[in-house]
């Protein structure tokens, strides 16, 4: 089975019956422009219309804090690696998320491997949710293509009125599908009602920044020594708000957390930002991103060129979670049309 | 929240015991260090370790010692000012434990360096990694050329390895020379800055391989000097200072522009990041 339906009278059936059997995290309104993935039990409770979550899914991939490894010194040098991990459903994910974690499996799976990510996201089921308009003005998910589904989920459900279609991309997604047992097999009248919708959304989903998305890469290039920076370096205050918001974000740190008695205690990752002064500061007191125009650039270069050097990717999404959160109202699709303007 | 326990971690450490520490100077020390398990590292010059303190954290440490030095390895390290791990790494005795990962990174090309001069230019602290090639030049030496040693540090107090320069001195099969920013009373040596012995060296530029490892100041004029001697940018090799801290191109400190200091350095050729900004 490849395809199937599940009408809308009963969703919180399947939702319901799924949070029976596994921790299920969706999308929640925190209030009526604030959304966070959380555990539901119930379909009443996930907000299935909702601009993207305050933090992405990515905090389940890649946990805030973290412990990698526990040790206790009290008989010479003891300790375990372990990995953190829980079994979860995270559903209604948006098409700009699945590319995150995308990126995120990406630089995780890049050698030498994190098996702490790894063995994680082998415990996560995503269903995805199609974006059948855009949630705000902040979004390009047109630009970086992200509008549409391209892989990344065991289920992706698409509201077509009274019924989700349910393209099943995975053993697990058929797994939890035929547990729930509340679907239908999908028939030809569904599957044009679904190439419909992608038709009409061609209409709704344009570029929104006007570049031509190849030409990205040699933009950021010829535009490092930009005035785009300056201006960017005087109104941005460091906060990191865009790193953390940032579902292809990873920089970490790493610092030892000891009990009380010192002698036992935890090795923990944390998310960092490049963003923050010290963040590139070297033994001996050098920063070599001592400039916030240095930080705020290396981080637009991090999303739009040095990835697609490396990875063939870029590792923007197109959220818009950035420009919603920046304390300086930088503006992520103005940064783009500014330097396009200067160097197309 | 599971806990599972994850044997093949990258973060997980080697176990390892301090054999010995000598000091070498006000602000550092040399450690002695080998694997409990018994085992090797088995790095080549250049490359570095995460060095463990549980309940301090982690820092990169540059290997000092050559491979060819067998069962121990030797880190020299610099307590500073606020950096708690350097000055919890000094409290450190003979037998106390700690923990290692690596070794990581990209060393020196010793085996292109076969056949080849070399010039090696060390600064400051930048003698501990230049001394696992220089080291490992001497325990090879018929395998290489003439090889040119340029040591510079601040005052003749900080001259690191005192012992080992006096016997590089000595030896008839390497050209060495030092010279100090401020001169002391009994200091008979040169006075000036490190770029100030490049001109009198003679070299073949096209056979020579140039290493540059010190302080960010220090690289942008030592090039200029050695691009003038017409070493190519493709023959000079620098060690980048970074704070790696996982060693595993993620966690983004030692990022220069697209490349991770800590698996594609910290060794490079000049003419790959010589117009990367930000990198020397």
């Amino acid at each position: 089975m490849q395809n199937a339906i599940l009408r809308k009278s009963h969703l919180n059936d399947f939702i319901s019956k799924l949070a029976a059997m596994e921790k299920v995290m969706a999308p929640v309104a925190k209030d009526p422009t604030h959304f966070a993935f959380e555990e539901v039990k119930s379909a009443k409770e996930i907000s299935l219309r909702y601009i993207p979550t305050i933090l992405p899914p990515k905090k389940y991939f890649m946990p805030q804090h973290e412990t990698l490894l526990e040790y206790d010194t009290r008989e010479g040098q003891k300790m375990r690696a372990v990995a953190e991990v829980e079994k979860i459903v995270l559903f209604g994910v948006h098409t700009c998320d699945l590319a995150g974690v995308q990126c995120l499996n990406i630089v995780f799976s890049d050698r030498p491997k994190d098996l702490n990510y790894l063995i994680r996201k082998n415990k996560i089921a995503i269903i995805g949710i199609e974006c059948n308009e855009y949630c705000d003005e902040h979004a390009s998910c047109a630009l970086m293509g992200n509008h549409i589904p391209k892989g990344g989920y065991d289920m992706f459900f698409t509201d077509l009125g009274d019924y989700f279609f349910i393209h099943v991309n995975t053993q697990l997604g058929e797994e939890l599908l035929d547990k729930t047992g509340v679907y239908e097999e999908a028939t030809i009248e569904h599957m044009n009602a679904l190439e419909d919708l992608r038709n009409k959304k061609k209409e709704i989903f344009k570029n929104e920044v006007d570049v031509d998305k190849n030409m990205i890469p040699e933009l950021f290039k010829k535009g490092f020594d930009s005035p785009v920076w300056d201006d960017l370096g005087e109104r941005c205050i460091s906060c990191g708000n865009c790193t953390n918001v940032c579902p292809t974000c990873y920089c970490f740190d790493v610092y030892d957390d000891p009990d009380l008695g010192a002698k036992t205690g935890k090795r923990i990752r944390v998310w960092d930002s490049c963003q923050n002064e010290p963040f590139a500061k070297v033994a001996g007191g050098e920063s070599f991103r001592s400039q916030r125009k240095d930080r705020k650039r290396h981080r637009f270069n991090r999303k739009f060129r040095y990835p697609v050097e490396r990875y063939g990717k870029f590792f923007c999404t197109g959220c818009g979670r950035c420009t919603r959160v920046c304390m300086a109202k930088i503006n992520l699709k103005d940064t783009i049309k500014s330097l396009a303007k200067e160097y197309k | 929240m599971e806990k599972m326990s994850i044997n093949r971690s990258a973060y997980k450490i080697k176990e390892a015991k301090i054999l010995s520490v000598r000091r070498l100077t006000d602000s550092e020390k040399l450690f002695d260090i080998a694997l409990q398990n018994g085992e090797s590292l088995d790095y080549e010059p250049g490359q570095f370790a995460e060095v463990s303190i549980f309940g301090v954290g982690e820092a990169p440490i540059s290997i000092c010692s050559s491979p060819t030095k067998r069962g121990s390895f030797e880190l020299c390290v610099r307590a500073v000012g606020d950096g708690r791990f350097t000055n919890a790494m000094h409290k450190l005795e003979a037998g106390d434990d700690v923990g290692i990962r690596g070794p990581f990174g990209v060393g020196f090309p010793v085996q292109l360096f076969e056949g080849n001069d070399l010039m090696l230019v060390a600064g400051g602290l930048g003698i501990a990694p230049l001394r696992s090639l220089i080291n490992y030049v001497i325990d090879n030496r018929r395998d290489f050329g003439k090889v040119n040693i340029l040591l510079g540090c601040k005052t003749p107090l900080n001259m690191l390895f005192g012992d080992e320069i006096e016997n590089w001195q000595k030896r008839i099969d390497i050209n060495f020379s030092c010279t100090v920013d401020r001169g002391a009373p009994d200091w008979k040596g040169n006075v000036g800055l490190i770029t100030s012995l490049i001109p009198g060296v003679d070299l073949d530029p096209e056979n020579t391989f140039a290493v540059v490892v010190g302080p960010p100041v220090m690289y942008k004029f030592v090039i200029r000097e050695l691009t003038g001697k017409n070493i190519p940018d493709h023959r000079i090799l620098v060690s980048l200072e970074r704070h790696m801290k996982c060693g595993l191109g993620k966690c983004g400190h030692c990022q220069i522009h697209n490349i991770y200091c800590c698996q594609d350095g910290p060794v490079f050729f000049y003419d790959r990041i010589k117009d990367l900004k930000g990198a020397i």
